[in-house]
This record gives structure tokens, C-alpha cells and sequence, in this order.
């Protein structure tokens, strides 16, 4: 038995909008700007929503309608959660359909998409726990398979994720971990006891996520049936991890690439094959026995080239933010201050440290990732700006740095 | 490839960009070949070997010296003693007849003139040789003027019949082109944009202490400096870089402005500064040359050029090839070839403000600005604008046969 294990992440931060050193301790709305500004958060989740989440829903509900083996995971963050909420009801509710089926299942993850397993403890708990408790309100389920943020991964998390009773943890199937292996089985990460490791098979996924629409690519355009053509001639394999953003339907790939035509005939082309079938996260692991274990000491992602956190955390600026972020977080906590707990929450998203990354930005190539400011330097001064202002208040409460 | 270059100034002797940009061009293009006679309005010694430097003036004149530093007088010394001053327009008339003159001797291609007060020498010649005119613009009058639609009507008039009559118009900055279009109403498709560049054989290394000792000292004590490096005059937009300098010191009291240069705007820049109450925060060091010119640079944690239109703006790569990152105006053909520096219309005092104390607050950002706009930096060089111009030049000498 073959099985395809589709996994969708579904994000959207709070960007901070335009915000100078004489805003700080003036005003402390970091995260509202202009609606037709290129950092609404508003305006953004509606069009994301327009383009991809509604689409995308309603294709998947019609899938799991037409074929009773067709199956999913899904992870969706607070913050995504809180501005579907505010803005897009609809939207929140198409996931919701989903997830009714009984056939979706949501993956756990820090609520603000953060990096806090690399800075701190408390938060990171603090975070998941949060995450948990949104989903089994807005989904009455409980997550029982970990992804961290940006798929970062190492032994450490794993270690963590076993000891906090979560049976499944993802990661990328990155070669330099791997080695000879196959990221096309269930592994058991080393120094745990009971959790499963699930690696992304970043090829396959990425012919979907990201040259699905290139007319370059030798193998464009890529149909439904080629791909479960590949699958089927794949002989050493258990199960197909196909890990990508949710985004990338409507959104990555536009709809005019049809990317929605192959969502639609993958599931009646795969399940042609007797024997080949879909899993969930948990299904998966219950379904096969680990065939060895992966040591992971160094932190992998699914990434760039390099599958590490560099794009994040590569520069002084971002070493230097981040730094700061959790150098107030004593005295956040401290304050009881209930909006500037979850303002300071909201910083950090790692997307604001991602938006500082001067890695492709110094080869002139400025369109190489997606950011709403026009340089890194901008969304550095803006965070900063930010904190000073966090800084500030936390200085009328008569709370000491 | 033999070119008849006429050029105002080359270097040491230059009182801006027009000069370097000119010495730098004409150096890569001779590396690839061109057979350059270089003609300028003054007599002077040039350590220069890859072409020949002629001296346009008159027969009876001895020597032509260039006095003061910007767009001044010139100074005549006649062969009988005598000595006469000459303005800016009586040279460009002079300067066009003894262009005739050395048509006359001079064998060449093609005729390359480089901004306005050249333009009535190279008519001429085109007019007498018959050769193909390329007509060069650093800048056109409305950016001098600083106002759209702006400067002096002769000046404009000439700058005008000269990129009419040339055969293609070369601007340094897609900015510049646009501006010969609106200002001139120049066919788009006449104008190639070849921007300027820098090598890094145009610094200096630098030797000994800084010149600036008390800005370093002052350095130590934590305050951080901000440079400015140009002529004072309207073009360069100065005023607002002090209104935003006023917001910035009352945040950041511990930060110096330097001004290097001099012009027009002198006087009303220090009135400005002290009716801003900066008196004690702005220092101004005049006009310099060699190591107290560089120097501001590398004293500097911030290089800011906020011009209201800036053709090019050569100061910026210099400040980075110098240490210092930058702040430009988004009217700057520079911003068209760097992407890691800060820029900032030059209208928005208060983002100009925000952007300036982000840096002198936070050394992370000034460090980080610098080393990637140095690595974009270290991949210019005047080697692929002389490639464009040879394409011009063959483009224009060719004869298609029919």
C-alpha cells in the first residue's frame, strides 16, 4: 500500500505597517496602516483569501465529497485564525467544512508562528498551548502531530515533542540528514521514546509548490497524471510527503497555471491504482512501523538552499531584533498588560525577521521573496521602531529594562 | 575608434562629478581601444597618458586658468602679460572658437561633448566636419535650477538646438532621461542611458588620522555624524536635510552634521541652522579637497545626498567605497544602481528624520547597510559604459551600404 500524505500550512502574519522613531511612545497600532498600503493585513487576508483559501476550500470539500479515500493535513495558524475571524468569516467557515468531513486533520503548531523554541521555553509552550486551544474551539479537535515553525527541526524539538505526547513531528527530508535513506517511509527521530518522524519529500513537493507554473521546466506543464505516474513507478516507498503552503494554490501558482485543474485530478488519478490510497499525519504513522532513526543535531527548515534558519535569523539586523524581542519578554509578562502581551506576541512572528534578510536582497534581485516593504533596512527600522515603542510603555507602567 | 572629446574639467582641477565621471569614461574607453583628444577651456598639467589633453584658447592667450571652485570665472593671461577675466559665457564662446580651430588639425570619428557649456563648441564642429555629434548630459539645467521647467532661458536654449542637432543624446540616469524628455521634448528613442560608475583605483586609500579630530573625538563620547558632501546650492536640497537633522537631534541630541562644500546656499544654510537652534550640532568645513575631502567621508556613520534632482550623484559611491553607508533622494539617478542604501523622497522631511536616527541609533543597521552595499559596490565599474558608448560610436560611423 502506497499512500499520499498531503500537508497544507496556512499563514498570514500581522505585518507592521509604516511606523517611524516619532511614532514611537505616540501612538501603538504597529500592525494597522493604510488599507490600499502595500502591509495591510487586512487587505492582504482578503485577497489571499479571494485568490487562494476559497478556491482552494471549495476544491477540497468537492474532493473529499467525490472520493471517500481522498484525505488531508493541515496546519493554520492564530494569527491566520485571528484575521479570518476579523475579516473573513466565510473564509473561517470553509475551513471549518473541511475539517467537519472528519477526513482533515489540523497539525499543531505555536500560535504565532514563531521562533520561540530557539529563544524561549516559556513562550513556546505558552504559544502551543494557545494554538491547541484555538483549534479545539474553532475545530473541536486536538492536534496530535507537531510542526514547527517554518518546519524547523532538530533533536531537541523532537525530544520535546515526545515528551509533550504528540505521536508525529514533521521535518524536511533534506539529503545531509537523510543520506541514502528515502524520504518516502516513517522514521523515529533518535533520542526518543514513542514519536514518529515524518520527512517532506521536498522534490516532489516543489515540482508542485514551485515549478508547477514554470515553462522552463523541462517536465512543464505538469498533469495529474504524470505526477501519479512518478508515484507509481516510485518502487521503494510507504508514503508520499507533500508538504507545502496552502498558498500555493491560487496564490503561488495562479489559477491560470491550472493549478487547480491538477488539485482536482490527482485524487481519481492516484486512486485508479489499486492499492494507492490517502493518509493523514496520524494514519500514516499508525499505518507503518518505522523503518530506522534520523539524528538531527544540526536545525534543518524547508528553506532555500541551505534548509537552515538563515534566511531568519543569517544577519546581524535579525540577530540583533530578535535579541531585543526577547530581552523584554521578563517584563511583558510581568505587566499584565493584556494588549501589550499580545502585541509583543505578534512580533514574534518570524515572518518580520524574514523580511530583514539581505541574503538575495545584495545580489539586486529585491523580487526574489515576498516582503510588503521595498528594502530590509525598512522593515528592520520598522521593528525596531516597534520595540522602542514596547520599550516605551512598558517604561509608563514604571516596569525597568 | 579616434573620439574629439570636449569636456569643461578633468581632475585634480574639477569642481564636481562632471570632472571624475568624464576622466573615468574616457579611461575605460581608451583600455578598449579608443583613441581619445580630450579639449578643455584651461591650461593645466594632468598626470593623464591614455589620451591627449588639448588646451582650447586663443592664439594670443598664453595661458587660461581656472579660478575659484564651481562654475567661476576664468582668468586669461595673454602672451603680451595682459590678464582679463572671462564669465562663464564669454569662455563657452571662446571655448567654441578654438574647438574650430583644432577641427581643423584634429582627425577623428566622432564628436562626444559633455553637458551645455560645451554644446556651442561641438555644434560647431559637427557643423564643420560633418562627423556624428554624441552629445553627453550630466545634467540639464532644470536639475542645477532645482525646480522643473527652471534655470536660465540661454541655457536652456542652447541645451536644447545642441540635443536636437546631435545625432544621440546620452543621459547618466534613466532620471536624466526623463528629464530631457519633459524638459526638452526629445524623443525617448534618441537617448541612450549610460550610467556613471566607480572603480576602485578613483580612491585613495586612507592615511593617518582622520582630519576631522574633534568628530572623532566626539565619536568616542557616543555621538554619531552625519555627512553631507556637495556644492550648497538649491539643487542639492540641503534646507530640508537640516529641517529633518532638527527633528533627529531632538531624539538623538548626541548627532553632528557635517557639511562639506561650499556655494550659493552658504549663508542661508548657517541662518537656517541656527534659527533651528543646531548651531551646536552642524558643523560646516567649507570646500576640500584630497584627504580633508575624503576624510568626511570616513568620519561619517551616515552619508546623506538629498537632492531635490540629482542627474547622478557620484558622492554616494564614493561615501560607500569610503566606509560610510547611505541616504539618497529617490530623485537620483545613483538609486537606479544601488538597492542596499536608504532612500527617501527628498520632499519627506519626517521619514528623512525617521530614516537618519534609525542609523545614528543603532550601529547594527549602519554596519549592515554598509557591508551590502559594498559588496554591490565592488561590482561596478566604467567598463560596461565604455562598452555602450563604443556600440553608439559604431552604431553612428558606420556607413550602411545600400
Amino acid at each position: 500500500m502506497k499512500a499520499i500524505v498531503l500537508y497544507l500550512h496556512v499563514h498570514q502574519p500581522f505585518r507592521i505597517g509604516h511606523y517611524t522613531i516619532f511614532d514611537a511612545g505616540v501612538r501603538h497600532n504597529y500592525f494597522d496602516s493604510g488599507y490600499d498600503g502595500p502591509a495591510n493585513n487586512e487587505r492582504i487576508a482578503r485577497k489571499v483569501a479571494e485568490k487562494s483559501y476559497i478556491p482552494t476550500n471549495r476544491k477540497l470539500l468537492e474532493l473529499l465529497n467525490t472520493h471517500p479515500e481522498f484525505k488531508l493535513s493541515m496546519s493554520i495558524t492564530g494569527t491566520v485564525l485571528d484575521q479570518l475571524e476579523a475579516w473573513s468569516p466565510a473564509t473561517l467557515r470553509s475551513f471549518q467544512e473541511l475539517t467537519a468531513t472528519g477526513r482533515v486533520e489540523i497539525v499543531a503548531e505555536t500560535y504565532h508562528h514563531s521562533l520561540a523554541f530557539f529563544y524561549s521555553q516559556a513562550e513556546f509552550e505558552a504559544q502551543v498551548t494557545m494554538h491547541r486551544e484555538k483549534i479545539q474551539k474553532l475545530f473541536g479537535q486536538t492536534p496530535k502531530v507537531f510542526r514547527n515553525t517554518e518546519l524547523s527541526y532538530n533533536n531537541d524539538l523532537a525530544y520535546w515533542a515526545d515528551k509533550a505526547g504528540y505521536k508525529g513531528i514533521l521535518a524536511e527530508g533534506w539529503d545531509p540528514v537523510l543520506d541514502w535513506r528515502s524520504p518516502n517511509y516513517v522514521y523515529r527521530p533518535s533520542h526518543t521514546e514513542n514519536i514518529r518522524l515524518l520527512m517532506k519529500n521536498y522534490k516532489l513537493s516543489d515540482d508542485i509548490a514551485f515549478r508547477f507554473g514554470d515553462r522552463d521546466w523541462a517536465e512543464w506543464p505538469l498533469t495529474a497524471d504524470k505526477f501519479t505516474h512518478w508515484l507509481n513507478n516510485t518502487e521503494h516507498a510507504t508514503n508520499f510527503n507533500l508538504f507545502m503552503d496552502y498558498e500555493t494554490f491560487g496564490e503561488h501558482q495562479w489559477s491560470e497555471s491550472g493549478i487547480f485543474d491538477f488539485l482536482h485530478h490527482l485524487p481519481e488519478q492516484w486512486l485508479k491504482t489499486e492499492g494507492n490510497t490517502f493518509m493523514t499525519v496520524s494514519e500514516v504513522i499508525d499505518a507503518f512501523e518505522p523503518v530506522d532513526q534520523v539524528d538531527t543535531p544540526n536545525t534543518t527548515t524547508w528553506a532555500d538552499t541551505e534548509r537552515d534558519l538563515s534566511a531568519w535569523l543569517g544577519n546581524p539586523m535579525q540577530q540583533q531584533a530578535i535579541q531585543a524581542l526577547y530581552g523584554l519578554q521578563t517584563q511583558v509578562m510581568e505587566s499584565g498588560d493584556l494588549a501589550l502581551i499580545n502585541d509583543w506576541r505578534k512580533l514574534t512572528t518570524s515572518d518580520h525577521f524574514y523580511y530583514m534578510c539581505t541574503k538575495w536582497f545584495s545580489d539586486g534581485d529585491i523580487h526574489a521573496y515576498f516582503s510588503p516593504y521595498k528594502t530590509p533596512y525598512e522593515a528592520y527600522m520598522n521593528f525596531m521602531n516597534a520595540w522602542h515603542d514596547l520599550k516605551f510603555r512598558l517604561g509608563e507602567k514604571d516596569i525597568s529594562i | 575608434m579616434k573620439v574629439l572629446m570636449l569636456g569643461w574639467e578633468l581632475p585634480p582641477h574639477n569642481s564636481g562629478g562632471l570632472g571624475v565621471a568624464c576622466y573615468q569614461l574616457c579611461k575605460a574607453l581608451s583600455e578598449k581601444g579608443a583613441d581619445i583628444e580630450f579639449v578643455l577651456p584651461y591650461t593645466a598639467d594632468h598626470d593623464i597618458d591614455f589620451m591627449r589633453i588639448n588646451a582650447a584658447h586663443p592664439q594670443d592667450v598664453e595661458s587660461v586658468m581656472k579660478a575659484g571652485i564651481a562654475y567661476d570665472s576664468f582668468k586669461y593671461i595673454k602672451k603680451t602679460g595682459e590678464i582679463e577675466w572671462v564669465d562663464l559665457f564669454g569662455q563657452s564662446a571662446i571655448y567654441e572658437k578654438a574647438v574650430e580651430r583644432i577641427v581643423e588639425l584634429a582627425e577623428f570619428d566622432v564628436i562626444h561633448a559633455h553637458d551645455w557649456l560645451t554644446c556651442r563648441a561641438a555644434l560647431r564642429a559637427k557643423e564643420l566636419s560633418g562627423k556624428p555629434l554624441i552629445v553627453h548630459i550630466h545634467s540639464v539645467e532644470a536639475d542645477r535650477a532645482g525646480k522643473e521647467h527652471g534655470g536660465n532661458p540661454v541655457v536652456r536654449e542652447i541645451e536644447s538646438l545642441a540635443m536636437l542637432i546631435a545625432d544621440r543624446v546620452i543621459a547618466v540616469s534613466e532620471h536624466t532621461k526623463r528629464a530631457i524628455v519633459r524638459e526638452y521634448d526629445i524623443p525617448a528613442d534618441k537617448i541612450d542611458v549610460v550610467h556613471n560608475s566607480i572603480s576602485e583605483d578613483m580612491l585613495v586609500p586612507n592615511h593617518g588620522a582622520n582630519a576631522y579630530k574633534y568628530l572623532e573625538a566626539m565619536r568616542q563620547q557616543g555621538y554619531r555624524v552625519v555627512a553631507s558632501v556637495g556644492r550648497l546650492t538649491i539643487q542639492k536640497g540641503l534646507p530640508n536635510l537640516l529641517r529633518a537633522f532638527e527633528h533627529v537631534v531632538d531624539r538623538n541630541p548626541k548627532t553632528l552634521l557635517l557639511f562639506v562644500g561650499s556655494g550659493d546656499q552658504y549663508y542661508e544654510l548657517l541662518e537656517l541652522s541656527a534659527e533651528l537652534g543646531l548651531s551646536k550640532n552642524v558643523v560646516f568645513a567649507d570646500f576640500q579637497r584630497g584627504k580633508n575631502y575624503r576624510d568626511a567621508y570616513s568620519v561619517a556613520d551616515l552619508f546623506v545626498m538629498p537632492s531635490v534632482s540629482e542627474p547622478f550623484g557620484l558622492t554616494p559611491l564614493e561615501a560607500i567605497g569610503y566606509g560610510t553607508p547611505t541616504l539618497i533622494s529617490k530623485q537620483s539617478g545613483v538609486s537606479e544602481i544601488i538597492t542596499n542604501c536608504l532612500k527617501v523622497d527628498y520632499w519627506d522631511i519626517n521619514e528623512m528624520a525617521n530614516q537618519i536616527t534609525a542609523v545614528v541609533q543603532n550601529d547594527v543597521l549602519r554596519d549592515e547597510l554598509h557591508a551590502n552595499s559594498l559588496k554591490e559596490y565592488k561590482k561596478l565599474s566604467w567598463g560596461k559604459a565604455a562598452d555602450q558608448l563604443f556600440d553608439v560610436y559604431n552604431r553612428h560611423t558606420q556607413k550602411v551600404i545600400a
